[in-house]
């Protein structure tokens, strides 16, 4: 992975962090949620990172985790190869101009008491950087999102979903940052919505060199914006690699259940073959021993509760953490196996 | 023939609001076989939810209000009769099962017991024991695993995936002709939703029942549908078997939607997105709601001032749209 490091732009090595459950009178601390539990990865200028999961993976923490939104329990995030731990005061706040983020909901995250000027100007005004040209730098971010002079003055509540979304993106653009992180910024949006603002972040990232961490539980728009995804699973990284290896050589049960399982509408579903895994997944204070994925794993041996599967190289940029491993081409229609939902 | 299981014919919703008034359905006819699984698509504010609710007396009135249309469900018009029969009809011969099961299922009510009072209000000569015992292998045919002392459970103890199974449970508990699901799925996570439409799938074939199923996600519909209907605007733009409507649309709005989505087996260069937005409902329009948004209908005068009927284009495919064969030869 060190070879890596040079030209990333951002690195995460071994980022934890573990929310205290706190019980009784004397808020003890009961038990521990392991939110993120030893994630790395790197993010190199102007490429898509995918990071997906299902609710409870831990995908949001980590992105929260790098906008310092967290506290890392452990670990280290370095961007332009400064480590972001040790920072304070006006150093954070001057990295803070170049890591920017979008959220999924566009009517919780913008305040109807502000008017979209205000909005999009506030991170300005925060870094002291509004001056004479903020104004002007206001309306020109609004206008590279689509939007409109005129609809400076107006107040969110005026503005559909995708609008909104759109006055999300001018907010995170307005400090020049270098990476964006975007947390599920499409999930909010109606489909004939959905197509317009992901053409629009993609129009951003060619022009602006913008390198995007795209947080997602939805496979098909990851498969179109992402150049590298990682797939997590209870707070680690089961499997990451580029979007053909992990579209069609998909090698963690995880990953191949996932992608089995999403509902397709072009017809060609129906020669793919399902997993429907058992059960939920694990309280995530207490996960299962050894693989967390083993309890829902249709290949779990004895060793799976025993030991913890490394993220290792299958291929190159190819990483995967199981025990087993076997690339199966689901999405292509390869048999899986006999598998189904044990009543 | 015999007649469909359920017909409905112009139905017509609107709202009353601060701002005017929302015609939320305008003009909605559609029919449910016995048996057979009817898919609704559409985004938000395109009416399918409420074209439901409406059916079953669920909207609050006012400030909603059926203007016109009949519902003739097993012969008997829903929308022009007594409470007493609407209350019999609901729960015992159309199930219902909503988005959200924790607002659904009552929070302070032992899951066993819900289950037991659905089964009791319609037959009152059932013991407790018995309405319970049933709730038990009810649980077990959803899926729920140790149904026996899971029934003892409250809500809260339940995830969101078990949650939506012991809603299933409850509506199929009365052995309904039609089941109503409104976008049951759409809350859970993608692994949950295969096994809960997996569940579905098994229930209605356990009961025979016909089906609605509501949703906003293209991918469900083909998955569990035989036909299917596309909602915009409070109107119905196309309907068909699932196959002709993802394969050849023959509405610019069905096409439009299936060009905006990202392909999850293939790498797609480029999405084509729908442009603007969806209309406003308050101002009423006296040609196509989609015009305004129609690559096909942008210039044409006949798309502004005259509504297009729902034709039939094929054997069993409607589309509403002046110009159908455009769309094919697109």
């Amino acid at each position: 992975m060190s070879s890596a490091d040079s030209d990333a732009l951002l690195v995460v090595r071994d980022l934890v962090k573990h929310f205290p459950i706190r019980r009784g009178v004397f808020r003890h601390v009961g038990s521990v949620v392991k939110a993120v539990d030893g994630v790395s990865f790197d993010l190199v200028r102007g490429e898509t990172l995918g990071l997906v999961g299902e609710s409870g993976c831990g995908k949001t923490s980590t992105g929260r985790l790098l906008m310092r939104l967290e506290e890392p329990t452990s670990g280290q995030i370095r961007y332009a190869g400064r480590d972001l731990g040790p920072l304070s005061g006006p150093d954070r706040k001057l990295i803070a101009r170049d890591i920017q983020i979008v959220f999924q909901d566009p009517y919780a995250s913008l305040s109807p008491r502000m008017t979209v000027h205000d909005i999009v100007a506030e991170p300005l005004r925060v870094q002291k950087l509004y001056g004479r040209t903020g104004s002007a730098k206001v309306d020109e971010v609004l206008e590279s999102v689509g939007l409109r002079r005129q609809h400076a003055s107006r107040y969110a509540h005026e503005f559909s979903g995708g609008q909104r979304q759109r006055i999300g993106i001018a907010r995170a653009l307005v400090l020049n940052p270098s990476v964006l992180v975007l947390d599920e910024p499409v999930s909010a949006l109606d489909v004939s919505i959905r197509a317009q603002v992901i053409n629009m972040l993609e129009q951003l990232q060619n022009e602006l060199g913008l390198a995007y961490l795209f947080i997602s539980h939805d496979l098909s728009v990851v498969r179109h914006t992402c150049d590298r995804v990682a797939v997590m699973y209870l707070g680690k990284i089961v499997e990451t690699g580029t979007r053909p290896q992990i579209f069609t050589t998909p090698t963690h049960p995880y990953t191949q259940a996932l992608l089995s399982a999403i509902p397709s509408p072009n017809g060609e579903g129906d020669r793919r073959e399902r997993i429907v895994l058992r059960g939920d997944v694990p309280n995530p204070s207490d996960p299962p021993s050894g693989c967390r994925f083993r309890t829902r794993c249709w290949k779990a041996q004895d060793i799976c509760a025993t030991e913890e599967p490394p993220l290792l190289p299958q291929a190159s940029e190819h990483l995967v953490a199981c025990h087993f491993p076997q690339p199966i081409d689901v999405l292509g229609g390869e048999p899986v196996g006999r598998y189904s939902d044990a009543e | 023939m015999t007649s469909p299981l359920l017909e409905v014919k112009d139905l017509a919703v609107q709202f009353r609001t601060m701002d005017g008034t929302v015609r939320a359905v305008d003009g909605v006819s559609f029919t449910v076989d016995e048996g057979e699984i009817l898919g609704v698509v559409g985004e938000s504010g395109s009416g399918k939810s409420v074209t439901v609710m409406s059916m079953l007396g669920l909207i609050p009135q006012p400030p909603g209000r059926i203007v016109g249309g009949s519902v003739s469900f097993q012969g008997t018009d829903l929308l022009n009769t007594s409470k007493r029969h609407l209350n019999q009809v609901r729960g015992e011969e159309i199930g219902m099962i909503f988005q959200d099961p924790m607002t659904a299922l009552n929070p302070v009510m032992r899951i066993g017991k819900q289950i037991a009072e659905a089964i009791l209000i319609h037959h009152r000569r059932t013991s407790s024991s018995a309405a319970l015992s049933r709730a038990v292998d009810l649980l077990r045919l959803v899926g729920v695993p140790q149904p026996e002392s899971r029934v003892h459970q409250y809500p809260h103890q339940f995830s969101g995936g078990m949650r939506q199974r012991a809603m299933i449970a409850m509506a199929i508990a009365n052995d309904p002709s039609l089941l109503i699901a409104d976008e049951p799925t759409t809350a859970l996570d993608v692994t949950i939703q295969a096994q809960v439409l997996d569940m579905l799938r098994r229930a209605q074939a356990e009961t025979g029942a016909a089906t609605i199923f509501i949703t906003h996600d293209l991918g469900v519909v083909a998955e569990l549908a035989e036909r299917v209907i596309v909602m915009y605007a409070g109107r119905i733009m196309e309907s068909g078997s699932v196959r002709t409507i993802f394969t050849s649309p023959r509405h610019p709005y069905t096409a439009g939607l299936l060009n905006s989505l990202p392909s999850l087996e293939h790498d797609t260069e480029t999405l084509t997105p729908i442009p603007g937005s969806p209309p406003n409902l308050l101002v009423p329009t006296p040609g196509c709601p989609f015009q305004p948004r129609c690559e096909i209908g942008r210039d044409r005068e006949i798309c502004t001032t005259t509504r297009p009927p729902l034709v039939e284009v094929a054997s069993g495919h409607e589309s509403a749209c002046h110009f159908t064969e455009e769309v094919l030869a697109r």
